[in-house]
């Protein structure tokens, strides 16, 4: 191709020519422009893909599974025996541990995920900031596998002084330990939500005579809600997910119990017990594995879904 | 082809052309542009001349800006822009040469300051590295001479590697000019280029732009009247996306022949 741009009258140094050379020299550039888009495209909907893969596979295998075990039963069952002589499979005692595990999980990193959040952004100085941020967050670079080697051999015997009726496995420890595990992520996101509230606000709260606790309490912390609301669904599924802490400290008791001292599953511990024992493919225990993966992943995208919104309404507020 | 050892620097090599007839550098006929079901330009036709400075000078929205930005098709970046007529540069049809290549050859600075987030030195790099000039010995020439013109070298020759968002607001628009000029264009579009400096700056940017003639056509889309008179050789008098007036620039500010150039020079309206 021939350039358009030939050198003209008033080139008046070689700096324009060398770069008219050099602009020859890239023909190619268009073909680039036309088809790098093309494989950043797909590499963009890989994810997507990968994503349709895993719920197709989950449904058609659970959909099998519902073929053996009806969709109420499972639902509504109290009563999980999947290597019995007479199998049952209620995913109830599974939802129940995942959910008491959460709950107390977020009892803990709730409160003082918020505390640290409103420490961080309303009164540590700069530099206390940079090193109790990057500290906060280093908690979240721990392996999960140690939180939970931690969870069964210090936090467990410790609790036992307090409570002696607590069992060697049971649901309290790990959910505890788990509310450690999320503390970082809601600290930080709150804290991100609540240092996005303009200045002008604390100022317009301090100008009437507010104290900075009152201003941080009554102003920041109003304006910011919905990105700490978001911060704790976040957490939350973080900690519906979490699998290696409660496969180690909890056990394998499928009770269902509002009981914490005692042994629980969880979903994703079920999932972990099962695929190292020996289910056979095509077995109802086998199959059964994709119905609680199933379940799993439609609360998990549920609340992701929800934080989602929620931060979404958190961007209209100012 | 060209290579290092006859490069020289621009300045000293423009010779007669004030003595000779102008020769155009942009040509319009009939140029429409919309936005979107928004008629921006009506029909323009206008004739840029080389090695001039040319004002283009109207009430906001009249279409000023659009037209500069047709000229190195900046314009199109919004999807919504349809463009029809012709357009020359030189004697190139701009409207359907390489877009990459029309805006090397006409450099463009912005209302504001629009340096990169780089050292001093790698703003006006970023133009000579991109079109594949990497010796270090000529970009450091190249730095150097673009500053100079830019009259900004003895303020920042002991701070090259600092960062450009540690200059001023003047310093910084005319580093973004350094930068455009470092890749020598024949054109320079500048949209109200000192609407967002103070006067000391803005007369800075005045005296250089009347500097760069000599190497560069200029195109300049002002809102300051004093300023177009001050500056320019050609005015053209914009309204409501169709040219008024153009003229030479005592003309239009002392012999207007259309009673709106006249109201608009002397503050009537707009």
């Amino acid at each position: 191709m021939t350039s358009p741009f030939q050198a003209s009258s008033n080139s008046s140094s070689g700096i324009r020519d060398l770069i008219r050379h050099n602009q020859d020299k890239k023909s190619f550039r268009k073909t680039i422009e036309v088809w790098i888009p093309r494989f950043l495209f797909l590499l963009a909907f890989l994810s997507v893909l990968t994503t349709l893969g895993i719920l197709i596979i989950l449904l058609t295998e659970t959909i099998e599974f519902f073929k053996t075990v009806p969709v109420l039963d499972f639902f509504t069952g109290t009563v999980l025996k999947p290597l019995s002589q007479t199998p049952a499979f209620g995913i109830l005692p599974l939802v129940m541990g995942t959910l008491v595990s959460s709950g107390i999980a977020i009892l803990v990193a709730g409160p003082i995920g918020l505390m640290a959040a409103i420490y961080l952004s309303e009164y540590a100085s700069r530099r206390v900031r940079s090193v109790l941020k990057p500290a906060l967050e280093l908690l979240a670079g721990v392996p999960t596998i140690v939180y939970g080697f931690f969870a069964f051999t210090f936090v467990t015997p410790l609790l036992r002084q307090w409570i002696p009726s607590l069992e060697a496995t049971n649901i309290l420890s790990p959910g505890l330990v788990m509310g450690v595990m999320i503390i970082p992520m809601i600290a930080s996101l709150s804290e991100d939500a609540m240092r996005s509230v303009p200045q002008a606000m604390r100022e317009g709260s301090a100008a009437l005579g507010s104290t900075k606790l009152e201003t941080a309490l009554k102003v920041v912390v109003p304006a910011a809600l919905s990105g700490i609301i978001a911060s704790f669904v976040l957490g939350i599924s973080r900690a519906l997910g979490e699998t290696m802490i409660v496969a180690i400290a909890s056990g394998s008791s499928k009770n269902f119990t509002f009981d914490i001292t005692e042994s629980m599953q969880t979903m994703t511990a079920y999932i972990v017990e099962v695929t190292s024992g020996d289910a056979a493919a095509g077995s109802t225990v086998y199959y059964s594995l994709y119905a609680v993966a199933m379940t799993l992943f439609a609360t998990t995208l549920l609340m992701n879904l929800l934080a989602g919104k929620i931060a979404r309404k958190f961007r209209e507020v100012y | 082809m060209t290579t290092l050892t006859n490069y020289r620097p621009a300045t000293r090599l423009r010779v007669v052309a004030r003595t000779e007839a102008p020769k155009p550098i942009f040509t319009t006929e009939d140029l429409n542009v919309w936005y979107g079901t928004t008629h921006a330009l009506k029909n323009i036709d206008l004739t840029i001349y080389e090695n001039e400075v040319t004002a283009i000078i109207g009430p906001s929205g009249c279409g000023k800006s659009t037209y500069l930005k047709t000229l190195n098709r900046m314009v199109e970046t919004d999807p919504a822009v349809r463009i029809a007529g012709t357009a020359k540069f030189k004697e190139t049809d701009l409207l359907h040469a390489t877009v990459e290549r029309l805006r090397s050859e006409v450099g463009m600075v912005f209302q504001k300051p629009n340096p990169f987030p780089k050292s001093i030195y790698d703003n006006v790099a970023y133009g000579p590295k991109l079109h594949g000039i990497r010796k270090k010995a000529m970009l450091d020439e190249i730095v150097e001479n673009s500053l100079k013109k830019a009259a900004l070298w003895d303020e920042v020759k002991d701070r090259l590697s600092s960062s450009a968002f540690g200059l001023s607001g003047g310093q910084q628009q005319r580093l973004c000019i350094a930068r455009s000029l470092a890749i020598e264009p024949s054109v320079l579009l500048m949209d109200e280029p000192t609407s967002a400096l103070d006067p000391v700056s803005t007369n800075k940017v005045e005296e250089l732009i009347r500097e760069l003639k000599k190497d560069v056509s200029i195109v300049i889309v002002t809102h300051n009247m004093q300023q177009a008179a001050r500056i320019s050789d050609r005015t053209a008098f914009f309204l409501h996306g169709e040219v008024v007036e153009y003229d030479r620039t005592e003309t239009i500010f002392e012999r207007p022949s259309s009673h709106l150039t006249d109201d608009y020079v002397n503050g009537r309206f707009g």
